[in-house]
């Protein structure tokens, strides 16, 4: 709600299937290859052309249908988008419009700590288009069809969002399921992953607003900012009197604010229709049922999972699942070790080093079987956690392991009872005026026998241990 | 050495050494030489099939033959896409085109050893029955009227292909059939042609005009040699979604004529008033024939025959107008430049395109827009399928479905109607086959009072090439059609 007014979001992802090569040609698709590098006869769409379709990209328009709980269908079509570009090199985009390859479906997402779920109204498969680069020369526009051909799925969402907050949650819900299924790499940055937003405003009760699409949103930041200001700018229009035209906007990432592309007036007539180059895809329920018994866990499932298994709270558990690696991550660690221990050195220490330093998970400078190593050696109080944090810093900064660090500079903890005693009978029998004062009810001279011995120690006596210790002869 | 060679007989020359590929390829293209007046060939690609022949003479040399047609010239339509070689679809918007790839028939021919002489004239983009769309002229069929000197149509949109092997410019050549474009100017040029069932015949690399009608087949001067040639392009292609998987066949060594207790379908609708008497009279014969060979006749409906046509100008024009949407000049072809790219779009369509294909461009994309397309497309699309549907009920009761080629005999290049429509009626026993994806074959029959072709059209069920080209010889052997044109062109 802004200003008494309710927003109603839809929204259509586009994310690019992760597959070696593009939907209908056998192409790379690696990213950030030297421009035309990766185009075939098919891709640049020469005369006599034919597309045949990539296996391994249905597969995986299947297996994100079904983690997004939707239906899959045995029967789909390609059809033919038509329209004039330079960098659509078939003068139509090969999609599926009436006969998608996945159905009705939903997500679960947090909506202010309660759970919400969101409707999917289909997922279907398409391709992508090459890149145009304006910027090149002063007359001619140079295109790139690198891209052109690249499968993608678009995931078309009901209307059920009714707060950018809830949008962004929606996104990266969708995002978190496709890394799971390792159907998309979810590369917001690269384009792996963008968003249309569909947005309209209304008054409670009253008929839903006439609705406006942002377009080509490619970051969290960008899906809120945008959303907030196209609600406020339709409020602010409908106040002052003005009727919102449904058309479709960009969003100016420098300014904040979107402008109209072009209204529904404008809008292409696409001339749809099934495109004779291609049978209707056909899947055969034995092999639908395959790819379901493959598909991992996910990150619904995982947080439960957490906090049973784990005891890790809701918050915690939901923190590290939202990521799959980062879940990967903890899992390797957490393996017969104190779960809060692993948690806290996963989501503080670890995130805020990585944070730092720009860096994902998958790229961290200190493996699972490291930190956990580490952690051993604070469980088993061979080093303090003051120790700890240093040594964390030095492997994050030298690539070096704990023990390595621990043995070099000689830091673990002397926890061993009998050297213990020999130290503090020694600090005792240097100081025996205090020994005595002590005695006589001196309590606070206990600290004093505590430094002593530390400096003695050079800092590596357990404190828990010499505190014991010194407290039973002080007191015998 | 004997002219006019059929492909079997080439063969059979060269097994006996009675002659090389080079001598019969220098024959070949001296033939085309003299035959400029013709106009069948775009692209003549001398060097390289001398230099073929002579490979192919050794290769015979060395008894390491690639098949038993290695060496004998073909020419093929200038809609197959040939490696290194000229390839425009007979338009100015590809006039500059060389490919950088082999369409996989023409890739077969090569695989077989064939020699191709070069490229033939075609109507635009295969948009027509008279060849006269093509950028490069129309060609003119080697067949005159005895009463009169006025050139004639080959037909189209093969009429290059039709007319070379009529002329013996060629032993035999490809064309590509979507409404008739083999049959129709096989029917008009005294040769025999063969439209294989959709899928048979592999389309990758043969520039698109209706996607799902296109299907590349043989024209020929006998029914062996187009099973001969048919089994040379036929197959499964993997780069083709919709080529079919059935394993090649051997159409020539499988060849057998008796029609005993073969039951032949005459339908109804395919009576006219308007037809030819001559046409109508050879048809007869051609039953009487049948029957008398033992063949039973049956008559038959196909009740939608007479839909068929507007069908095929919907459905042909909308894969058309989209499938000719990459001639952009961005990326190949001819260019004019514009001051901005929406006038670069116009400017090279509008000088790239001619009449015939703008026309269709147009109806196509009519018929896709929205508010049109349920009335247009769509219907179109039900009542193809009520046409597959006749098809699929005849085929119940008969084996094969006799009717004339054509409504007419070739006619003059300067007398073609104004109105389109009329042209388009060229085609009306031929779509319904294309619209139902089934085989068919043309076969010259006898000749009209005016001493032109007449070609009769043998239809068969799905992958039931075998039984249509048997039925085909039955009819050829019985009939012994040799009627030749005279050799007025050579210059």
């Amino acid at each position: 709600m802004i200003n008494g007014w309710e927003l109603v979001i839809g929204i259509e992802i586009h994310a690019q299937i992760k597959s070696n090569s593009k939907l209908f040609s056998s192409s790379s698709t690696k990213f950030g290859s030297g421009p035309n590098s990766q185009v075939s006869l098919v891709d640049a769409a020469m005369p006599g052309m034919l597309p045949v379709i990539n296996k391994f990209c249905v597969e995986q328009a299947v297996r994100s249908g079904i983690g997004l709980n939707a239906k899959i269908n045995n029967k789909s079509i390609f059809d033919r988008k038509n329209y004039f570009y330079q960098d659509l090199p078939q003068g139509y985009q090969i999609s599926q419009f009436k006969d998608p390859i996945v159905g009705n479906g939903f997500i679960e997402i947090d909506s202010e700590g309660q759970p919400k779920k969101i409707g999917i109204e289909r997922l279907h498969l398409e391709q992508d288009a090459g890149k145009s680069l304006h910027d090149q020369d002063p007359k001619f526009t140079f295109v790139d069809l690198n891209r052109s051909g690249i499968a993608l799925m678009e995931i078309v969402s009901m209307p059920d969002m009714k707060s950018a907050d809830e949008a962004v949650e929606y996104v990266k819900k969708v995002r978190s399921i496709l890394r799971y299924l390792d159907t998309c790499d979810g590369n917001m940055e690269q384009g792996s992953l963008r968003a249309d937003v569909n947005v309209s405003v209304n008054k409670p009760g009253e008929a839903l607003g006439t609705r406006c699409e942002i377009k080509n949103l490619n970051s969290f930041k960008y899906i809120h900012s945008a959303i907030i200001y196209e609600a406020k700018r339709q409020i602010k229009a409908i106040e002052s009197g003005e009727n919102i035209i449904q058309e479709t906007r960009l969003y100016n990432i420098d300014t904040g604010e979107t402008r109209s592309m072009r209204s529904k007036e404008d809008a292409h007539d696409y001339r749809y229709f099934p495109d004779p180059d291609l049978l209707p895809l056909v899947l055969e329920d034995n092999w639908i049922k395959k790819i379901k018994s493959s598909i991992p866990e996910l990150p619904d499932k995982k947080k439960e999972r957490f906090i049973k298994e784990y005891g890790l709270s809701e918050y915690d558990s939901s923190v590290i699942v939202s990521d799959k690696s980062t879940s990967d991550y903890f899992e390797k660690v957490v393996q017969d070790r104190n779960p809060k221990l692993v948690t806290t050195w996963v989501t503080s220490e670890l995130f805020s080093i990585l944070n730092k330093k720009n860096l994902s998970i998958d790229e961290s400078p200190i493996p699972p079987n490291q930190l956990g190593d580490l952690i051993d050696y604070i469980d088993s109080g061979k080093i303090s956690s003051r120790q700890a944090k240093d040594i964390f810093e030095e492997m994050c900064e030298t690539g070096e392991t704990a023990q390595n660090i621990i043995n070099e500079k000689g830091l673990s903890q002397i926890s061993d009872e009998s050297e213990l005693k020999k130290l503090v009978e020694s600090v005792l029998s240097l100081n025996p005026e205090n020994v005595e004062k002590y005695k006589n009810g001196k309590d606070k001279l206990f600290g004093f026998f505590v430094g002593e011995a530390m400096k003695l120690s050079k800092g590596k006596a357990n404190p828990k241990i010499l505190n014991e210790l010194l407290k039973s002869k002080l007191n015998s | 050495m004997k002219i006019n060679l059929n492909f079997i007989e080439a063969c059979s020359l060269l097994e006996k050494n009675e002659t090389t590929s080079v001598e019969l390829t220098k024959i070949y293209l001296k033939n085309i030489k003299e035959a400029k007046e013709l106009n069948c060939f775009n692209t003549i690609s001398a060097e390289q099939a001398l230099d073929d022949a002579e490979k192919s003479d050794i290769r015979r040399k060395q008894g390491k033959l690639k098949s038993r047609f290695d060496g004998i010239p073909i020419g093929v339509k200038d809609l197959f896409c040939t490696k290194n070689i000229k390839t425009t679809a007979s338009s100015k918007i590809l006039s500059n085109f060389i490919p950088s790839y082999e369409s996989t028939v023409t890739q077969n021919c090569i695989d077989a050893g064939l020699i191709s002489l070069g490229k033939l004239n075609c109507d635009e983009f295969a948009m027509g029955s008279t060849n006269k769309t093509s950028f490069y002229g129309p060609v003119t069929n080697p067949w005159k009227s005895n009463k009169s000197e006025a050139k004639l149509v080959p037909g189209g949109s093969s009429g290059g292909s039709a007319a070379a092997v009529a002329a013996d410019l060629c032993v035999v050549s490809l064309g590509t059939d979507t409404g008739g474009s083999i049959r129709q100017p096989a029917s008009f040029t005294g040769t025999v042609g063969l439209k294989p069932t959709y899928g048979r015949v592999s389309r990758w690399g043969i520039i698109a005009f209706a996607s799902s009608l296109d299907q590349a087949g043989p024209i020929t001067k006998t029914v062996e040699d187009a099973a001969a040639l048919l089994e040379i392009i036929a197959g499964h292609d993997p780069k083709d979604s919709t080529s079919s998987i059935k394993e090649k066949e051997s159409f020539l060594d499988n060849l057998n004529s008796s029609v005993k207790g073969i039951k032949i379908g005459i339908p109804k609708e395919f009576k006219s008033d308007g037809l030819p008497v001559s046409t109508q009279k050879a048809w007869d014969d051609c039953k009487k024939l049948l029957q008398s060979n033992g063949a039973e006749l049956i008559d038959i409906s196909l009740p939608h025959t007479m839909d068929a046509l507007p069908t095929y100008y919907i459905i042909a024009p909308a894969e058309a107008s989209s499938n000719l949407a990459r001639y952009d000049g961005v990326r190949f072809g001819i260019r004019e430049e514009g001051e901005n790219l929406i006038e670069m779009y116009e400017k090279t369509r509008s000088i790239g395109f001619g009449d015939e294909v703008k026309r269709r461009i147009l109806i196509g994309t009519y018929v896709l827009s929205s508010g049109y397309y349920d009335a247009y497309y769509i219907k179109a699309q039900k009542i193809r399928s009520l046409i597959k549907n006749d098809f699929n009920q005849a085929f119940e009761k008969v084996d094969a479905i006799l009717t004339p080629s054509t409504p007419s005999t070739a006619f003059e290049i300067e007398n073609e109607p104004n109105d389109p429509v009329q042209t388009y009626l060229n085609d009306v026993f031929t779509v319904p086959i294309n619209l139902a994806g089934i085989p068919a074959i043309s076969i010259p029959f006898t000749n009209d009072e005016n001493n032109l072709p007449i070609g009769l059209q043998l239809i068969t069920n799905s992958f039931e090439e075998q039984k249509l080209l048997n039925i085909a010889k039955n009819v050829q052997d019985t009939i012994n059609y040799k009627s030749v044109p005279k050799n007025w062109w050579k210059s």
